[in-house]
């Protein structure tokens, strides 16, 4: 069975809320049921088929093609199945999503993967602000799962991350990992002012030396056993947290954040 | 049934149900790891005292350990749930948190889910780290010498316990030498254990005693210096005799440990001074695992 393909005629000047285009709520669908779907469009509602061509009939398997930067709330609450995206992703990409796994061939925008549960964000490019952050206001971030980065990350990365990791072959901006409750964010390039501020447990695992911090105290060089298990972890990923070559077990250890419980740990590797 | 002049007795081996637990321990070396494993599964030869058995199943390759370091498999058996998670919780307390640089992870991933670290956490006074990584919790705990990796979980499953085989000889050595190498080509069997002193115990018991507070006493029928005062069960050559008891996963690694054990003594046959097998029974009240010696080696 082929894969359920929307592909974008044109583009819309106005965001459109794509959320009614998961794999659960399309289940069972015919296409024509499925072209009627109405979706918010600025302040308007358009139907599936205004927007996009339809094509394919395996729900649990939907590539969006043609995609832009203005279709927000991609996967929304994915519980099961598959989302390709071609092109960039808006806003709220997979934002409280339960299960399954999303890929964005392009770039994303902000509060991708917020509040996730479960399940795999795969981003090929790079990703917004508050990437698996907590929605404002709110106390918990990402609660479990995946997501893969392998360009670069905008500000306040993992903030009140809860669980699950956050891998980035590029660099992060400021504020990564900022009020995180626990979780792993792991940073492959350079990482912005104010890392790991107001953390309270969790661990920050960086390849390069982050800027000094007065919050954050030295605990010494250190082989830790559970990071080989953690990279064993990241093995069937397609990434360079893959490679054996990016794999260390020996880091220096920095606990904060102090100013907070300073449970947190910010762990850059050594040599 | 005689295999190179050993009689195989026409009876069988009576083994009752337990709960058991697998383990591996890893550290920087075999060596540490062994010392370790070694001293998790002390004093755990039978469930009459030391309210288990255990025994360490075999020597793992780093290619096979989660951690990629030399690592031993080690496994408990024990009468009940309960039992097993308390001996499971102390001696990982005191034999493997203790022990220089080992960690700790589960042996079992299906099975009913029991505390493997998830209490030793505790010994971290707060500085402890949970890491949740492929849908396994690991606990971090800061010790001296770094930090002590443990899962906090393992699986509990149903098991048979008390396999057993008599081997009868016309001298100690001889009895000896033949369970050394039973041991030495059942230890090669998953899944089981030989829970007693170098696999081999000599003080093979029967249920209950003359003394109202002993549940159970000496086989007196197998004691060789008994052969005139009681009712015995052994011929006038016969000088020594030793068991080997095996715990199992289940009742078919029973059989396959048993079969490669008898027929490594039988190896040794008659010429060598061993003369019966033969094996332990209540007469069939105390467990409904019955291993009958003939099958096993037909």
């Amino acid at each position: 069975m082929s894969a359920l393909t929307f592909t974008l005629k044109q583009r819309p000047d106005q965001r459109v809320d794509m959320s009614p285009l998961v794999c659960q709520k399309l289940a069972d669908l015919e296409l024509t049921e499925i072209g009627a779907i109405t979706l918010q469009n600025g302040k308007r509602k358009v139907r599936v088929d205004e927007l996009f061509g339809i094509t394919g009939a395996d729900a649990q398997n939907i590539v969006i093609k043609n995609s832009f930067g203005k279709l927000d709330f991609i996967g929304k609450e994915l519980d099961g199945g598959r989302i390709t995206v071609e092109g960039d992703a808006g806003a709220y990409l997979g934002l409280g999503m339960q299960s399954g796994e999303i890929e964005v061939s392009g770039d994303v925008g902000l509060y991708a993967a917020c509040e996730m549960k479960k399940g795999k964000l795969i981003i090929n490019g790079n990703a917004g602000d508050f990437l698996g952050a907590a929605l404002p206001g709110n106390k918990m971030g990402m609660k479990g799962g995946t997501i893969l980065v392998k360009g670069n990350v905008g500000e306040r990365a993992g903030d009140h991350m809860r669980r699950g990791n956050i891998l980035i072959e590029g660099n992060a901006g400021d504020y990564c990992g900022s009020r995180m409750t626990a979780g792993t964010i792991a940073v492959m390039g350079q990482t912005g002012r104010y890392l790991g501020f107001a953390m309270r447990r969790g661990t920050l695992l960086l390849w390069n030396q982050p800027q000094a911090s007065a919050r954050f105290n030295d605990c010494g060089a250190h082989t830790l056993a559970f990071l080989p298990i953690l990279f064993a972890s990241f093995k069937k990923l397609d990434s360079k947290f893959a490679d054996g070559s990016a794999a260390f077990n020996r880091v220096q250890r920095y606990a904060g954040d102090m100013s907070e419980m300073g449970r947190g740990e910010v762990l850059v590797k050594v040599g | 049934m005689i295999i190179n002049g050993v009689a195989i007795d026409a009876t069988f081996a009576e083994a009752f149900p337990m709960k058991a637990t697998r383990a591996i321990i890893t550290a920087q070396n075999e060596k540490w790891a062994m010392i370790s494993a070694q001293a998790m599964t002390g004093f755990a030869t039978s469930v009459i005292a030391c309210g288990c058995e255990a025994g360490i199943e075999r020597v793992l390759d780093p290619s096979e350990t989660p951690d990629g370091r030399p690592g031993v498999s080690i496994m408990i058996f024990a009468m009940g749930g309960k039992s097993l998670a308390k001996q499971l919780e102390t001696r990982a307390g005191q034999c493997v948190l203790t022990s220089p640089t080992s960690a700790l992870f589960a042996g079992i991933d299906g099975g009913t889910r029991i505390a493997l670290g998830k209490n030793l956490r505790y010994f971290g006074d707060g500085f402890q780290v949970s890491k949740l990584i492929d849908g396994k919790r690991y606990w971090r705990i800061p010790v001296m010498d770094g930090e002590f990796l443990t899962e906090a979980t393992t699986g509990q499953v149903d098991a048979v316990g008390g396999g057993n085989f008599l081997v009868l000889a016309e001298s100690q050595p001889q009895a000896l030498a033949a369970c050394e190498a039973a041991i030495e080509e059942m230890r090669k069997i998953p899944n089981v254990i030989m829970p007693f002193p170098g696999g081999v115990v000599r003080s093979g018991s029967k249920v209950g005693s003359k003394y109202a507070a002993l549940g159970a006493s000496t086989n007196d029928a197998f004691c060789p210096t008994l052969k005139g005062m009681t009712k015995t069960d052994l011929s006038l050559e016969i000088e020594s005799v030793m068991e080997i008891v095996i715990d199992g996963l289940t009742k078919e690694d029973i059989d396959k440990a048993m079969r490669v054990g008898i027929q490594a003594v039988c190896d040794l046959g008659a010429a060598n001074g061993i003369k019966r097998i033969s094996a332990g029974n209540y007469g069939g009240k105390l467990g409904p695992f019955h291993f009958h010696l003939q099958e096993i080696m037909a």
